[in-house]
């Protein structure tokens, strides 16, 4: 029973055995680097710009940054959708709908519920999706 | 800067005689305990075998037993309320004052749920998953050590605070602004979120080490599709702790940051929003309740196949119906405040996910049937719990549905009809469920069935007293009696409230009868001897070990061919008479050395709970810094495992045999 | 009949599938376990990112995030901490390389731009407390110090657990269970990078945006 038979541990790096003609893992580490900086420069100019409307910055910011955890669960992280990696996108994948779940059920139920209030003067009106 | 913070000698309660009754017993009884273990000069015994063990069939018996006591602890605040309720009516104000009543139905929530029921089921997931997985042991031993006792740890600080000080008067949820320091300045709420805290963090871990042993460390062969429902069942309550438990952990300590650091995440003013609070705990509240139930469920399927002598009927369907209460659980929670403001597309929505998630639980059911219809079903004590919880269930699952409705829900929330519900579903499902699997591993960890007699006894007490006790509060909630009422105008209730305290007192005697089940069976356990390690003709693995089983539990890692391994196995080697199998030479077995981190690294989660509930900071410091030594000094270790010498396991499989042959 | 024999006897398939290899070896067994505490980790952190987004505009008559937030101070402390990722990645090359040398560096690295980071954090909280801006102030305050913080607090805790594992290597070598742990805190230093862009995103940079 060889190590390729069983999965790969999250983190690890594929396997010479099945990819062979993998990248180097130092130019995987380097290319990372510099398309999450892009992406990073990208984000604080998208947050200071007039070109873009404010539904659009929030947007744009938005998928900037998963763009950028993206690149770290790639590049740095080696997550694959390969066979030897499917426990650990499944893990991921439940996470990150649980993060969903707990995120944007929290903010439209407190929201929903803020409207209802009867709220003295100045106080917050609720988070509305576009800002 | 007071050398010991809040404490001083008015922490005791001295004041009121009936929690210094209840101290008081509380101490008799640990230091009867204490002198028992002494007199039989088996301390060193305990620590070397137990109270250091990493070993899962170990810590799985003390969870279990950490289980019961609290459950002792817990049904005497039950018997008290009952009591209060049914003299308090009218003019009359009973025998508990309000600020001690409001105590006990706090306490109550609390030790059931997170120091009853959670430890119950963890105890009986980690007895027999690595069994069932024709494993040695969990992917993690010591960190399942700390887990146990960081659940101690905070049944400890809980059973200190009738002694020192006071416990939260804020319920077992701790709703803010109620409990803000603003409106409970005492320690009361503090012994609440320290010991849910440390109790948690050590959920946490458990949860983490069982999602890690069922995905990675299963027999050869067995792939998903072949492991036992209640592998499955404990692979979807796992899911839920670490998925449930960090927001618990959060809003437990958003809370104690206004409480310690005067934050505003809560409070009246600073712009705090109560209703956050509600919704995040109910994040977790929602599938805590599913994290109880599951393993229930896995349970009556385990126990339903084997005493129908059939395989349980729809395998796949039970694993997509668990699977998918497990999704469908984070998408309900609201409906635990539907009358809390939200409006009525919210509502609606979470109703109708409410309704959604019963589907599954009833194709559940309807296997559960199937299995035992043309089934020669052994009406053993498991299958009467079985059978018991399936009645009782479906009635609490039904007027759970009807909760599930925002309207009616508008009439019902936080009456007694709500209360009904709630018991209806743990005590149906939960408890029945643990009361079911307890008789059915008991021959397996200590090898020795429990007493029958008493066994029956102790079930129709429980069944017949819970409908006693709680059905009168169906109608009393559709009357419109709310629940935590330390009296009441109302005359008219009083019959059905003391119809209810009789019956809590049937489901006493129902306790009665399990603690005498316990003694007898102790007494004649020669007599009720498990010899072959397979005294029910089980269907899984677990039944191919000795019992109790060894340590390592397997002389040979089993490899798995299908479903219901050990069925198979034992019916193939029966039919082809093989007396003669060639023998195997035994090997070495590396098995995880023992390890005191647990108790030592629990001794400072108790100290730093206590201190910083009474506010002695360099205690908490002290507390703090040993916590990290002795994970330093684990991490420092130089061997981790140690080698069972091929001819241990050789005698104690002869010894076995020669059991079995007899 | 020997039933502990005979279940070691089952027939297996001469080319098992991944889900019937059997136990996995323990490098996988240690990652995947701390993969998933990781998980349980970032739904803390979810809970938190929740009531932030809840709280962010009750500030009580108190400041704002617009009026408080450097973008300078939080581009440079990205920077630190994207950095240190990067060179966290290179020491997990190191190390399995077995090279002593580098290991060693990769860590000093590391360390120095997680310090970097912490300190940048720090003396912005100094700062923000010394005009007023207590977390005490408002719900707003207290939700972005109790989520800040905390991230601030697990980068606090990764290099204390990296002198650690430092003194580790030194001591024991690159002996299976040091490569695991160190395997696991590059999981852990990978997800606090992954927390922050979640961080900068919505507190600063959506914070301070017109």
């Amino acid at each position: 029973m060889t190590e390729a038979l069983h999965e790969r541990a999250p983190g690890d790096r594929p396997s010479r055995e099945i990819q062979p003609s993998a990248p180097s893992e130092f130019l995987v580490y380097t290319i990372g680097l510099f398309v999450a900086i892009l992406l990073t420069a990208t984000s604080f100019w998208a947050a200071n710009t007039t070109l873009l409307w404010p539904g659009g910055v929030f947007l744009g910011l938005a998928v900037l940054a998963i763009a950028q955890m993206g690149i770290h669960l790639v590049f740095f992280l080696h997550i694959t959708t390969g066979p030897e990696s499917t426990n650990n996108v499944l893990a991921l994948a439940f996470g990150v709908l649980i993060v969903f779940v707990v995120v944007a059920g929290t903010m439209w139920i407190v929201a929903d519920m803020n409207a209802n209030m009867m709220m003295p003067s100045g106080e917050p009106m609720s988070m509305r999706m576009q800002h | 800067m007071n050398f010991l913070g809040k404490l001083d000698w008015n922490a005791i309660p001295l004041d009121q005689p009936i929690v210094m009754g209840a101290t008081a017993l509380m101490v008799l009884i640990v230091l009867v305990v204490f002198g028992f273990i002494t007199a039989k000069g088996a301390w060193l015994y305990l620590w070397r075998e137990w109270i250091t063990s990493v070993d899962h069939k170990r810590i799985g018996v003390m969870y279990c037993i950490l289980a019961l006591v609290m459950l002792l602890r817990g049904f005497s605040d039950a018997i008290m309320m009952r009591a209060q309720q049914a003299v308090a009516a009218g003019g009359a104000q009973g025998y508990l004052p309000p600020e001690h009543f409001d105590q006990i139905f706090s306490a109550h929530g609390t030790i059931m749920i997170f120091f009853m029921a959670m430890p119950f089921v963890v105890g009986i997931m980690n007895f027999a998953v690595p069994l069932q997985l024709g494993i040695r042991d969990v992917a993690f031993p010591t960190l399942n050590s700390v887990s146990f006792w960081l659940t101690a740890s905070g049944a400890l600080l809980i059973n200190l605070s009738l002694a020192v000080g006071e416990f939260s008067k804020a319920g077992w949820w701790g709703y803010p602004p109620l409990s803000e320091l603003q409106y409970s300045p005492g320690v009361g709420v503090d012994y609440y979120l320290w010991s849910l805290q440390i109790s948690g963090l050590g959920t946490l871990l458990a949860g983490i080490n069982f999602v890690t042993t069922i995905l990675k460390l299963r027999a050869p062969g067995m792939s998903y599709m072949r492991m036992p429902v209640f592998c499955w069942t404990s692979l979807a309550t796992n899911l839920l702790i670490v998925a449930a438990f960090p927001v618990l952990t959060a809003v437990l300590a958003m809370l104690l940051l206004d409480r310690y650091l005067g934050f505003h995440f809560f409070t009246n003013d600073g712009g705090g929003n109560q209703m956050l609070y509600a919704n995040l705990f109910w994040v977790w509240g929602h599938p805590e309740v599913y994290i109880l139930v599951l393993p229930a469920f896995g349970i009556f399927s385990e126990v339903i196949a084997t005493f129908s002598g059939k395989p349980l009927f729809g395998y796949r369907s039970m694993v997509a119906a668990t699977m998918a209460i497990c999704v469908l659980s984070f998408l309900v929670w609201l409906h635990h405040f539907f009358t809390m403001g939200a409006s009525a597309n919210v509502n609606g929505f979470f109703g109708v996910m409410s309704m959604i998630i019963a589907l599954p639980t009833g194709a559940k059911i309807f296997n559960w049937l199937f299995t035992m219809y043309g089934g020669r079903v052994r009406f053993e004590v498991p299958v009467l719990w079985s059978i018991g919880f399936m009645v009782t269930f479906v009635i609490g699952g039904m007027t759970g549905v009807l909760h599930a409705v925002p309207p009616a829900d508008f009439q019902l929330h936080n009456s007694v009809f709500l209360i009904a519900h709630f018991h209806n579903v743990i005590i149906g499902g939960v408890v029945f469920g643990l009361m079911a699997g307890y008789n059915y591993w008991f021959p397996k960890a200590f090898g020795f069935k429990l007493d029958e007699r008493w066994g029956r006894a102790s079930f129709w007490c429980w069944l017949v007293g819970f409908y006693i006790a709680f059905m009168p509060l169906y109608w009393l909630g559709l009357m419109g009696m709310t629940r935590r009422m330390q009296h009441y105008d109302n005359l008219s209730w009083q019959p059905w409230l003391i119809v209810a305290a009789i019956g809590t007192a049937i489901i006493l005697v129902g306790i009665v009868c399990q603690v005498v089940q316990l003694v007898v069976s102790i007494r004649s356990r020669e007599k009720l001897r498990d010899v072959t390690g397979d005294p029910w003709d089980g269907r899984t693995l677990e039944w191919a070990t000795a019992s109790p089983p060894p340590a390592w539990n397997f002389a040979f890692q089993p490899k798995v061919a299908g479903l219901d391994a050990f069925w198979n196995v034992k019916h193939r080697a029966q039919a082809t008479k093989d007396e003669s199998t060639p023998a195997r030479k035994y090997e070495p077995v590396e098995m995880p050395k023992n390890s005191a981190t647990g108790f030592v690294t629990a001794f400072f989660a108790v100290v730093i709970g206590f201190a910083l509930i009474w506010h002695i900071w360099w205690l908490a410091s002290v507390g703090v810094f040993g916590a990290f030594a002795t994970f330093l000094a684990f991490s420092f270790r130089r061997h981790s495992e140690f080698e069972v010498p091929a001819e241990q396991i050789a005698r104690f499989e002869r010894a076995h045999q020669a059991g079995v042959a007899a | 009949m020997n039933i502990a024999v005979a279940i070691d006897q089952v027939p297996q398939r001469a080319l098992p599938i991944a889900s019937e290899a059997g136990p996995a070896p323990k490098r996988i067994v240690v990652a995947y376990g701390f993969w998933i505490f990781l998980l349980s980790d970032i739904v803390m952190f979810a809970a938190l990112f929740a009531s932030y987004a809840v709280l962010v505009r009750s500030t009580a008559g108190g400041p704002t995030g617009a009026q408080l937030f450097n973008q300078g101070t939080v581009a440079i402390e990205t920077a630190c901490l994207l950095v240190s990722s990067y060179t966290c990645g290179l020491m997990a090359l190191a190390i399995n390389s077995r090279n002593r040398l580098g290991t060693y560096l990769g860590a000093l690295i590391t360390f120095a731009l997680g310090a970097a980071f912490l300190t940048l954090e720090l003396r912005e909280f100094a700062e923000m407390i010394a005009i007023g801006a207590t977390p005490q102030r408002s719900a707003f305050l207290s939700a972005f110090f109790t989520l800040v913080g905390c991230h601030g607090l697990h980068v606090t805790l990764g290099l204390i657990w990296l002198i650690v594992m430092m003194v580790q290597v030194a001591v024991f070598g690159f002996v299976a269970r040091v490569q695991h742990r160190l395997l696991c805190f590059s999981l852990f230093w990978h997800a606090l990078d992954i927390v922050w862009v979640g961080v900068f995103t919505v507190v600063y940079l959506m914070g301070v945006s017109p």
